[in-house]
């Protein structure tokens, strides 16, 4: 359990950097009022935010991991359970990899 | 509980109270967000043992490893970050890499104000320390479902925040056991997590459909002209969120 004065002195530095983008941002908004278009950009940040994410996730990944989201995607709505849906996502890949994609 | 729950824990504004919206930080709240938390460990568990392994091929002990995951907590910056990596380790280009992954957190925190904004102290600095993407998206979809608990928030990301922790351990201290192919079914778990979460948002198709194209269109257009890591992702998300909010003031406007 050793560490070196100038790996931790890197990782702070990264850990400060991250924390100001966690906070600076929220920080600097609740000093200044925001705009009502501000505030409806903010609140819809979410979905788009992970419909990107899923789009670069799948867009590098084969078409099995394209296929397998269906079934994770359904089993969500159907359920609303985290577990389970990663669960069926998981299985329907490997089960398409098995099948040979 | 009650002493947590009752301290400044009053709305800013009094209208506030006029709109049924007051905001609490309660026990319940926190472990709400934990068992929120649980499933999420499937897909938090290969991500952070690939990290854990690939911070140990770069010559980092375990302590290292753990201080990293501990005080960063940012998976794909951590991983951009060890991507870079020397020995001695070059300071300022792992903390550009910490800010150009992570610089799409900067409207995460002030998306969170709807239960921030109520916060003071520990709870609220403590509450953006943890906040990842995961319990971003989560406690938007809590708060649209009615919750008014900001402890939700807290407690998911102190959960995950474990989790991050434990994984990058395990996966620094097996090492080479857990050198898995990259296409094995396993480190689907993080995108599936993806796909919940974003069914989890889904309100109607009039208001999501739209947006949702948009931004999957932008990302992967950005991601085409070979822009850095961030900037697929935050055009995606910024374009999305643009038409969704210009859907949503245009009808008041009318």
């Amino acid at each position: 359990m050793t560490m070196r004065w100038d790996v931790v002195m890197a990782i702070v530095a990264m850990g400060v950097v991250t924390y100001l983008c966690r906070a600076g941002g929220y920080a600097v908004l609740r000093a200044v009022p925001t705009p009502p278009f501000i505030d409806a950009l903010l609140r819809n940040l979410p979905a788009p935010l992970f419909a990107a994410y899923v789009a670069l996730a799948l867009s590098k990944q084969d078409l099995a991991a394209t296929l397998a989201s269906i079934p994770c995607a359904a089993a969500h709505a159907r359920w609303g359970n985290f577990g389970l849906s990663i669960v069926v996502g998981v299985g329907a890949i490997a089960l398409l990899r098995w099948a040979g994609m | 509980m009650a002493a947590l729950a009752e301290r400044r824990m009053v709305p800013t504004s009094p209208s506030a109270y006029t709109a049924g919206m007051r905001i609490t930080f309660t026990m319940d709240g926190i472990l709400r967000g934990v068992r929120r938390g649980v499933p999420l460990l499937l897909g938090i568990a290969p991500f952070g043992a690939v990290v854990g392994v690939i911070a140990l091929g770069k010559g980092l002990t375990l302590a290292e490893t753990l201080l990293m995951s501990a005080l960063v907590f940012a998976g794909a910056s951590q991983l951009l970050a060890l991507e870079l990596w020397t020995n001695p380790p070059d300071i300022l280009a792992v903390a550009v890499a910490a800010l150009v992954v992570n610089i799409r957190m900067v409207p995460i925190g002030a998306a969170l104000s709807f239960w921030l904004d109520h916060l003071r102290g520990w709870r609220l600095w403590g509450s953006l320390f943890v906040t990842v993407d995961h319990s971003f998206a989560l406690s938007v979809a809590e708060n649209r479902a009615g919750g008014r608990d900001a402890g939700f928030l807290f407690g998911l990301g102190v959960f995950t925040w474990f989790g991050w922790l434990i994984f990058t351990g395990v996966g620094h201290v097996m090492g080479s056991v857990v050198a898995l192919p990259p296409d094995h079914p396993l480190f689907f778990a993080a995108t599936a997590s993806f796909v919940g979460i974003l069914v989890a948002l889904w309100r109607s198709p009039r208001k999501d459909v739209p947006p949702w194209i948009l931004a999957a269109a932008t990302a992967l257009g950005t991601q085409a002209l070979h822009l850095p890591a961030p900037v697929p992702l935050l055009a995606g998300a910024f374009s999305g969120a643009l038409l969704a909010a210009w859907q949503e003031t245009r009808g008041t406007r009318a």
